[in-house]
Order: C-alpha cells, then structure tokens, then sequence
C-alpha cells in the first residue's frame, strides 16, 4: 500500500464553521484531486482539475452549465471513473487499489463500501418513490451497515426532524414538495453517517420559494462542521456558508478563493462574464 | 325586478342551472338493439336441445373432471412462478455488461418464442428417444477423451431413468415454463428499463451493492409495468395448459371434458363445459391481479387514488 495520506478521523471535523486555517498539512486532506481528467467519447469533460477540500471545508462550486462541475462531483465517488490522473477521499485512493506502481479497480462490494462515507444529494432528489420518508432514510442503514432496526428507526427521526419534517415520516415522497423530498434526501444521505456530503446543484430542480428549506438545512449541516463540496448557482449561499468558492470553466478550475474574494474581486475575465450574468 | 334603490349588501348565490339535458337517442337504438340480440341468444341457449344442460351439469363436475381442474391449476401456477423466476435471471443475464452472459439470453429468448408451445409439448414429451438413461454430472465427452487415452472412462456419477424424470406432467410443465420464462424476459427488462437510472445511482451512492440495488430498488418500482401483462401471461398460461393433453397428460382439465364427451357421444355440452370452467378459472386470476397491482402500487400517484397505506394528502 503506498497510499500517500493517513486517514483522519472521519468523525471529527475541524471544529464549528468558519475559515479553517489554509496551512494545513496535506495528510489531513478530505479530498484531494490531482490532475483528473474525463471524457465522454471525443469529448474532453475535465482536463486536469487539481483540487483539495480540508475536513469540515465547505467549498461551493460554480460556473456555467457543461464546465463539467457536476462530472467532477460524480467522480469524486466513482459514479463517474476518471481516465487520469488520481483523486482521495479521506486518505483512500478512489475507484482504485495502488501497489506496487500499478493501478487494480476495485470490486464493486470495494466500491461500495467506499461510498458509505460519501454523501450524495441530487438535483433531482432520486428518493425511491415505494417506501415512505422514514423507509427511505431507514433503508441504507438497515441493508448496508446492518444495524438493528430500532436504533436506526430512532436515528432517522432524529434526522427528519433536524431537517425540520418530522410530521412527515409516513409520506410518501410523491405526497411531497419539491423542497421537503430534497430535505428528505439530505436526511437520507446523513443516515450513513458519511464525512463528506456531495450536493450537485440541490437546488436547481425546485420552484423559488422552496429554495429556502433547503438552503437553510444545508447551512445548518455546515454549521455542525459538515464539510461539503456543493455545485450551486445560489451565490448567496456561496458567500455566506462557503469557505471556499471555485469557479470552473470548459473542464478546468479558471480561479480559486474565499467566496468574498472571488465575488467581490474575480480575477480573470471569464470569472467577471459569468458572475455578470449571475450576480 | 330587483330594487335597484335599496343597496345590497353581498349579492345573493343565483340559482343552481336547471337545464334540459342533450338527448343521445343513438345510445337507446343500441341498447335496444343489444336487448333483442342478447334476449335471441338466451332463448337459443334455454330451447335448443343440443345443449343438453341436464348432461353438463351432471357430468362437469365429476371427480376425474374436478382432479383435472386441479392439474390444470398446478400447471398453471408451478409453469408461472418457474417461468417468473427464471424469466428475472434472464431479464438480468440480457442487461449484464457481460457480453457472454447477454448474449446466451439473447439466445435462449430468441429460442423459446420462435417454436409453438404446442410443438415444444410434443417435443418435450418425446425427449425420452434422445436419453433413455439422463447421466447426471462428471466430465463433458468423458467416452470420447476415454477413447482418445485407451482408457475406460465412465464420467457419471448417476443416472436417471428418462420416463420417471420426464413424466407426462413434468415433461408439459417444463415446455410451459421454459417457453414462459422466455416472455418473461421481455416483459422483465421492460419493467426494469423504465425505472429511472437516478435510482440505481442513488442507491450505489448510499453504498447498497448491485444486488441490493436490483432487490430493493429496482424490481419493486419495475413490478409496476411487469405485473399488468404478467396477468395477461398468466391467463394465457392457463388456456396453454390444454395443449399438455399432446405430450400427453391426460389428466388435465380439458383432456378430462373431451373424454366424457367422445365416450358418450355428446361432444358439445362437454365444450360448452370447458367454456364455463375456463371462465371460472379466469375470473379468480383476475381477481387475484387486481390484489397484486394494488400491492405494487404503493406510493404511486394511482396507489394514493386508491387511498392506500398512510394516503393522506397534507402538502401545499
């Protein structure tokens, strides 16, 4: 095993919300991409993202639709292979087994296994439509990490009511809006207990005035330390729970910084045109 | 004429509509139409003597006909769980990445629809000219590599006797499911296919592995699509079972009523009869798909219709 960091510990983030410090040394890293890059077909999708998340970071992710940031997000936990380059997650090697100079894919039950400490949160919010709202927070738990079915029962209330549905445990979720089905979903992801959550443009799917819940119950799981990578066009969002904003353009990160920085003083002209069209 | 003087208040909920409904003088010609010709029908059925209702009656509730009712019931139900159950791993093995493994499907499917299941009866009721003893296990071409190394190999490691395996009613219900499975497959991966992929991956996400996926996640959703024409199969199925009386199993339902009628000469009624058990039969499978479909449609906008399990509508 030549794996390049130690693996912290998942389950202490660095402390309440706030700027981390940006000395870190590079082994505490919960994330780190290395020259990444993917293609669909001829089509070059990522043409070498280096990149790194430090525990308890909340890095927001903006740019126009087709940069490729939501291709970045599905690589970070495999849904997508990359074609080069390396990515980690909390010290593992994503995707991949790396000995002796050489590269061996992981089984599928590796893969999975991998995933547990990885949230997801889609923009189309994928709950599974047969089960109920509890069932659907309640059913990773219960399959995958076969924990007895009271404790997760209570856990996944506890979790619908942090993201303020607790009357809704017995709905299913075409009974619901927009906005709780992705409050849903967030709790959903939670329930493993993963130390990374991956939100690809959460927001996005729903109508303005259910933008808020959502907005809220993912500041207050930045709040908690929660570190987080989100693809977002909610630049409010960015400035205020953001630790870190990157702007991607066309397969590449084109500027990296504070959100405040970023926003307020882009440095390069692509920055400037996008936030002009946003801002 | 109101008094237009006086201010009122609210103005007052006019009326509730009395109008004159549009008159569809074409639905009673049909329906009158329709009385005459059901009430010929009826008269046919109660005068003419042929159907001999008296000898139906006492003869299609016999025992051996009622032992071949319940035939006709264990092929249906054993020919459709086998077939279901097969027709899953095939839906499966077709979607694999594994060309191999899709491709042997692909075979198999293509196989089993091309040939009649009437051929594939008699086919499967002659198989005993192919093997009178079935070796069971050892080593493929074991005489030959014998032959080859001057060596007498016996690769078996027992036999069976072809008629005790291949009996009339294992050899029909083997052709029914085999041919069923093959259906099956096709509707399967129809099912399977309509799931959203959003629901594959947010189940990998959350760690689940392949199998858990399709278990959990998959095939409930696909059941949705795959149960309607299931029934359709089912229905089917239990009419098919009439062609084992090729293989032959003889003591299966319409078998049973054919005998009674060409031993006592009275063909018809017995026709009449197997009309009447088959539409019976029906009727309970049509009862038991409107359950199924039920059960499946939990959480669905149809399902909440329906009112079912925690259906209270309470969102904005």
């Amino acid at each position: 095993m030549t794996e390049p960091t130690d693996p912290p510990e998942p389950t202490v983030p660095a402390g309440p919300a706030g700027p981390v410090e940006p000395a870190e040394p590079a082994a505490d890293l919960m994330v780190r991409a290395e020259q990444v890059h993917k293609s669909f077909g001829r089509l070059e999708v990522l043409k070498g993202i280096d990149l790194e998340v430090r525990p308890g970071e909340v890095m927001c992710v903006v740019g126009p639709s087709g940069s490729g940031k939501s291709t970045f997000l599905r690589c970070i936990n495999h849904l997508e292979k990359i074609d080069s380059g390396r990515l980690w997650v909390n010290g593992h090697l994503v995707g991949y087994r790396e000995s002796g100079g050489k590269l061996y894919e992981l089984r599928d039950r590796e893969v999975a296994a991998q995933r547990r400490e990885i949230g997801m949160v889609f923009q189309r919010f994928n709950l599974f439509p047969h089960m109920t709202a509890l069932e659907n927070i309640m059913e990773a738990p219960i399959r995958v990490k076969r924990l007895p079915k009271a404790g997760v029962r209570d856990r996944a209330l506890a979790l619908l009511a942090r993201v303020g549905l607790d009357d809704k445990a017995q709905s299913y979720p075409a009974q619901l809006s927009g906005g709780q089905q992705q409050r849903v979903a967030i709790a959903r992801a939670l329930a493993m207990e993963p130390a990374l959550m991956l939100f690809d443009e959460p927001t996005s799917a729903l109508d303005p005035e259910l933008v808020g819940d959502v907005l809220e119950a993912m500041k207050q799981l930045a709040l908690d330390g929660m570190t987080m990578i989100v693809v977002t066009h909610e630049m409010g969002f960015a400035r205020e729970v953001g630790d870190s904003l990157v702007f991607m353009d066309e397969g590449a990160v084109v500027e990296k910084g504070t959100p405040r920085e970023v926003l307020a003083d882009p440095k390069h002209q692509r920055t400037r045109d996008f936030l002009s069209k946003v801002l | 004429m109101a008094d237009l003087t006086k201010p009122t208040p609210e103005p007052a909920r006019p009326e509730a509509i009395k109008a004159v409904p549009v008159r569809h003088p074409g639905r009673w010609a049909a329906v009158a139409v329709i009385a005459v010709l059901t009430a010929m029908f009826v008269h046919m059925l109660v005068t003419n003597e042929k159907f001999q209702w008296s000898f139906l009656v006492d003869n299609a509730f016999r025992p051996n006909i009622i032992r071949g009712v319940w035939t006709t019931i264990a092929l249906t139900v054993l020919a459709m769980v086998i077939g279901v159950l097969f027709g899953v791993v095939l839906a499966v093995m077709r979607l694999s990445d594994n060309p191999v493994l899709s491709g042997v499907a692909w075979l198999y499917t293509w196989f089993f629809r091309a040939v009649p299941r009437l051929v594939l009866a008699i086919l499967f009721g002659n198989m005993g000219i192919l093997y009178a003893k079935y070796r069971v296990g050892g080593v493929p071409f074991a005489g030959q590599l014998g032959d080859l190394m001057g060596v007498d190999i016996d690769g078996t490691l027992f036999t069976l006797d072809a008629r005790t395996l291949l009996t009339g009613f294992m050899a029909g219900l083997l052709a029914l499911a085999l041919s069923e499975a093959a259906y099956m497959a096709e509707i399967v991966r129809a099912g399977i296919l309509s799931v959203d992929p959003g629901q594959e991956e947010a189940a990998g996400a959350l760690g689940m592995s392949r199998f858990q996926t399709m278990r959990r996640i998959i095939l409930p959703q696909a059941m949705r699509v795959i149960v309607p024409p299931t029934g359709n199969e089912t229905i089917a199925m239990l009419k098919d079972t009439s062609l084992v009386a090729y293989v032959p199993v003889t003591n299966e339902l319409f078998f049973q009523l054919q005998a009674v009628g060409t031993r006592t000469f009275n063909v018809f009624p017995m026709l009449v009869a197997a009309c009447i058990w088959y539409l019976i039969l029906t009727s309970f499978l049509l009862v038991g798909q409107y359950f199924i479909e039920r059960h499946f449609s939990r959480g669905s906008a149809a399902g909440q219709a329906k009112g079912l399990r925690a259906g209270r509508r309470e969102t904005a």
